[in-house]
């Protein structure tokens, strides 16, 4: 009983950061097509954004040194920033670019992303300490949780409410979704290309931001390439989700993370080590068998 | 008098005599100097333009972005390591390989042309799944594929080392080896490109229904390409390994996809010349970039670049490139002779 609980909470936790990692990369790719391979560059920057430049193995801590409540926002801020800012340098440029290309641009941003913190923090993964008493276990329904899980479960909660509000209540969510079903309509039609793109932008860097922060009081540990498995992850969930839908995307993230988990859990020891091949052939399997996606936005169908 | 079309036809295939004899001038030069560190770059670029010509027979021809194919470069990498390391070295390092492949001692040549048969193999088996899937989702899919490959090689311990490198691989490739299996991988693209098969494939890059609407089986075609193509970024795999003599499943991740992506981007997807000039466009920079991280000194000045400029410049040109020239530097046109008693200022219809 007690480990069917635990593995419920460890499903759930993980698929929560999948989940919002996705819905950062679906918000994006909903607006303008873009897959975008620099978000989990983003992840990384935001962790490191909490520490101070320097190549040493032990991290002195900078912003991550700050309270709760100013740490959060500032954070959430910095990665809203950081995406708004490839958008005006790289994205607005390539208006007219096929996805490919876009695809490909954003593969290279992300390469600059990932030197940059190389050469400024050095190669070696560090030891951070961001929250460390949310990690002490607490009992309940007879397992032992981090509290940090529960955290991040209801974070994953509160953020897709807030998002859902946000697109169903609001004039930027309502020009959002107007361009995610059609954007040279929506444009036609006064909606403002440049203040949707640049509030997807700022939404999925803050998201990004979210992400760092749990997986940098998770792990206790700042790697350059700390980015690449989740942003991976959340692509795969974005696909199999269904491109542009972000209910989808939600959806699929939770399901790998339940997915990955159970994995964990069940398979013979032996062959534990290869989970990711089985989690990924599971994924090449559901793409053969959804190829359009588990939930379907009616865009999304092609047109002749 | 050959009709213009026959004409065309006939030039596309003086192609590949070009771009062989441009990569020949450039080996000879190098060997020329005879500086030591000139030839092994002229090696690994050569090696380069066998996986990014590999890379363009798939990606150019069918227009699917694929991430997966580092991942033939590995299983070629890992197959001509397990084909020609000495019996005693695999029995220290790699205990689990089956009998007949702990024995095995090939020569160099098989053991390569093996290597690109494993890969296309897998090629086969993997592009039939993956290639029934359209677009992004074929591109997602290959990246699947390569995780799935790196996952794989990064933990089989007794049989490709694991994360521990394997060593002591020979080191026979040199400027000349990497220029012969160049000049095959470019005649194998430009016969493939300029074969129904490839013209039928090009079709569908350009509009899939209007192809499949013309009878086009658009899953075949993308297949064979992904076939002939697997083999020769196998080869290239083995290549690599045969050139610094040490395996890593993680140098058949990221950092190989993102350049051999660079590249095939830089000089233009749309045509083999665009993978060769991106392959000798980037390969320069890059060098150069080296050079300059090390510190050259010009005059009493010396200039040292910090470390990971290089990767970050190779970026920025690269989204340059991608923003002011979408197309690459050949912008889909293929390098031909000049048409016999007409001069080149009549404007060359592509090829592609």
């Amino acid at each position: 009983m007690s480990s069917a609980v635990q593995l419920f909470f460890d499903a759930a936790s993980l698929g929560g950061i999948y989940a919002m990692a996705a819905l950062g990369i679906a918000l994006i790719f909903g607006v303008m097509n873009l897959v975008n391979f620099a978000h989990g560059e983003y992840i990384a920057f935001c962790v490191f954004a909490l520490i101070v430049p320097s190549t040493e193995a032990v991290a002195v801590m900078f912003l991550g040194k700050a309270p709760a409540i100013l740490l959060i926002p500032i954070l959430l801020a910095i990665g809203g920033a950081a995406a708004v800012a490839s958008e005006y340098v790289v994205f607005r440029h390539m208006r007219k670019a096929t996805p490919v290309a876009m695809m490909i641009s954003s593969f290279a941003l992300g390469f600059i992303i990932q030197n940059a913190l190389l050469a400024v923090y050095g190669g070696r993964p560090k030891a951070i300490s961001l929250w460390p008493d949310l990690n002490t276990p607490i009992a309940l329904a007879g397992a032992q949780l981090p509290l940090l899980q529960l955290i991040v479960i209801l974070t994953t909660l509160v953020v897709v409410c807030a998002l859902a509000l946000l697109l169903k209540k609001t004039r930027l969510g309502l020009e959002m979704r107007a361009a995610a079903e059609n954007f040279t309509m929506a444009r036609l039609l006064g909606v403002r290309a440049n203040v949707v793109i640049t509030g997807a932008f700022a939404l999925s860097g803050a998201l990004a931001a979210a992400v760092a922060l749990i997986m940098a009081t998770q792990t206790g540990v700042a790697d350059v390439r700390m980015g690449g498995q989740i942003m991976l992850v959340a692509f795969i969930a974005t696909v199999i989700g269904g491109l542009g839908s972000l209910p989808g995307a939600v959806a699929a993230g939770f399901l790998i993370g339940a997915a990955s988990i159970l994995l964990q859990g069940f398979l013979p020891l032996e062959v534990r080590p290869f989970r990711d091949a089985f989690l990924y052939t599971l994924v090449i399997i559901c793409l053969l068998a959804r190829p359009q996606g588990l939930f379907v936005p009616s865009s999304a169908k092609p047109r002749i | 008098m050959m009709g213009k079309h026959a004409q065309n036809k006939a030039l596309a295939y003086s192609t590949p005599l070009v771009l062989i004899a441009i990569l020949a001038l450039f080996a000879g030069l190098v060997t020329l100097t005879g500086d030591k560190a000139l030839a092994r770059m002229a090696a690994e670029t050569l090696i380069r333009v066998v996986l990014v010509v590999g890379l363009w027979i798939f990606v150019g021809n069918s227009g699917i972005v694929s991430f997966g194919h580092a991942g033939y470069m590995a299983i070629g990498a890992y197959c001509s390591a397990w084909l020609t390391l000495k019996p005693q070295m695999k029995s220290l390092f790699l205990p689990d390989l089956p009998p007949w492949l702990a024995q095995a001692e090939w020569p160099v040549l098989p053991a390569a042309i093996a290597s690109g048969l494993l890969a296309a193999l897998i090629a086969l088996i993997s592009g039939a799944a993956i290639l029934r899937l359209s677009g992004i989702a074929a591109s997602i899919a290959t990246f699947a594929f390569l995780a799935i490959v790196n996952t794989v090689y990064s933990n089989w311990e007794g049989v490709t080392g694991a994360t521990s490198s394997v060593v002591g691989l020979a080191r026979y490739v040199d400027q000349w080896v990497a220029l012969g299996w160049a000049a095959a991988a470019i005649l194998a693209a430009n016969l493939y490109a300029n074969s129904a098969s490839g013209l039928a494939l090009r079709a569908t890059r350009e509009d899939e229904v209007a192809a499949s609407a013309s009878g086009i089986n658009m899953y075949r075609h993308r297949l064979l390409s992904l076939v002939i193509s697997g083999f020769f970024t196998g080869v290239s795999g083995a290549l690599l390994g045969h050139s610094i003599g040490v395996l890593n499943p993680d140098s058949f991740y990221l950092g190989i996809t993102f350049i051999s992506l660079a590249m095939l981007v830089v000089g233009g997807i749309g045509s083999l010349s665009g993978a060769v000039v991106g392959v000798l466009g980037l390969s320069l920079l890059i060098e150069t970039l080296v050079r300059l991280e090390h510190g050259v000194s010009i005059g009493a000045t010396s200039v040292t670049l910090p470390s990971g400029a290089q990767e970050i410049l190779i970026g920025i040109v690269m989204i340059l490139v991608l923003i002011l020239r979408p197309s690459g530097l050949m912008a889909g046109k293929d390098l031909q002779l000049p048409r016999l008693g007409k001069t080149l200022q009549q404007k060359q219809t592509t090829t592609n």
